[in-house]
């Protein structure tokens, strides 16, 4: 419950209004790293990863940057792909090793 | 420590308002005046009462948000300190406190301990500022030779963080010290005398538009800034008004 009305200044609604704000983008980032089924980077699913424990890639239906069309609740998010091409430079993997 | 808050409470800048007694417990002396503040409007939410409003913003003595009138003083008892920096041990166990917003006409109350200070902005807009196309043509600063003395009273001048505790303790509610700390940062160097006549006018203009009061050299503004501003800027923002009144062209 927030206290106080809406037609006067109340920084409690303001608070309430940033963490809701968090919490729809909290969900958003869930609903994206679901989408993204590889692992990459700092994104690391379990069912995606090298003998030693790495983070693989899976470079042939992820090379791309997801771009997510609001259109009110976070779960009905429109992904719009910008896919990755690389023309003079050959797409490698990183060795930690 | 525990204490007896008597604040101020207004809905909204036409309701009446009133002061209101709160009973708080278990203050740490080590916290600040806002944090003491915070635990109260904790205790308020949690029965469901309404928090009391009130500016802050860097919570350490720069920005000028915070503007509580305690105890019948622009950020309270101690000197050279803004209401963020005021610690609760200069008060004693079972004390009562005043906590007022800043009153002056020219800031409307919008709410509890808020006030409207845009009119600050509005003077500033007015000629608080040096009129330099900043691109292409910047050139090395020692270039410009500036005397020391005249650089350090106008860097002095420049920490005014806007505040407005001048205004309201001011028995005239004039911002004579405010508009002269902005007047004088500018004044004192060569790139501000380029428009120093203009500056001068409007700014005034636009102070004595807004319903600030008249300087009767009272002096109390210069005792309660949270910055150490000096009356000197107010003597020097008269001599560039009236020079700027007698040789101006427009």
């Amino acid at each position: 419950m927030v206290p106080g009305g809406v037609n006067e200044m109340n920084s409690e609604l303001e608070k309430a209004g940033r963490v809701a704000d968090f919490l729809e983008l909290g969900e958003l980032f869930a609903k994206d790293a679901l989408e993204r089924n590889e692992s990459c980077g700092g994104h690391f699913r379990e069912e995606s990863k090298t003998e030693e424990g790495e983070a693989l890639r899976n470079d042939k239906d992820f090379a791309y940057v997801s771009a997510w069309e609001y259109t009110g609740e976070p779960k009905d998010a429109i992904l719009h792909k910008e896919e990755l091409e690389f023309k003079d430079i050959e797409l490698k993997q990183r060795s930690y090793k | 420590m525990d204490l007896t808050l008597k604040i101020w409470r207004q809905k909204n800048k036409d309701a009446k308002g009133a002061l209101k007694s709160y009973d708080i417990k278990g203050v740490s002396p080590d916290s600040s005046f806002l944090e003491m503040m915070d635990l109260l409007n904790n205790n308020l939410i949690e029965k469901g009462e309404n928090p009391v409003a009130f500016d802050h913003d860097c919570r350490e003595g720069i920005c000028g948000s915070c503007s509580m009138y305690i105890n019948g003083e622009a950020h309270g008892p101690d000197r050279l300190v803004t209401t963020c920096q005021l610690h609760m041990r200069k008060f004693k166990d079972g004390e009562t406190i005043h906590i007022e917003p800043w009153r002056a006409k020219a800031f409307p109350v919008i709410k509890d301990l808020v006030v409207d200070r845009s009119a600050f902005d509005r003077v500033m807009n007015a000629g608080g500022f040096v009129s330099v196309n900043t691109s292409g043509n910047t050139q090395d600063a020692n270039a410009t030779p500036i005397a020391k003395d005249a650089a350090d009273k106008a860097f002095d001048a420049a920490t005014c963080i806007g505040c407005g505790a001048c205004v309201a303790t001011c028995k005239n509610a004039s911002a004579m010290l405010f508009v002269s700390a902005k007047v004088s940062q500018l004044a004192l160097l060569p790139q501000g005398q380029v428009e120093a006549q203009r500056r001068a006018i409007h700014m005034v203009e636009q102070m004595d538009h807004e319903g600030f009061g008249n300087c009767s050299n009272t002096g109390a503004c210069e005792v309660e800034c949270p910055k150490g501003i000096s009356l000197e800027n107010i003597a020097r923002m008269n001599r560039e008004f009236l020079s700027a009144t007698i040789t101006s062209e427009s």
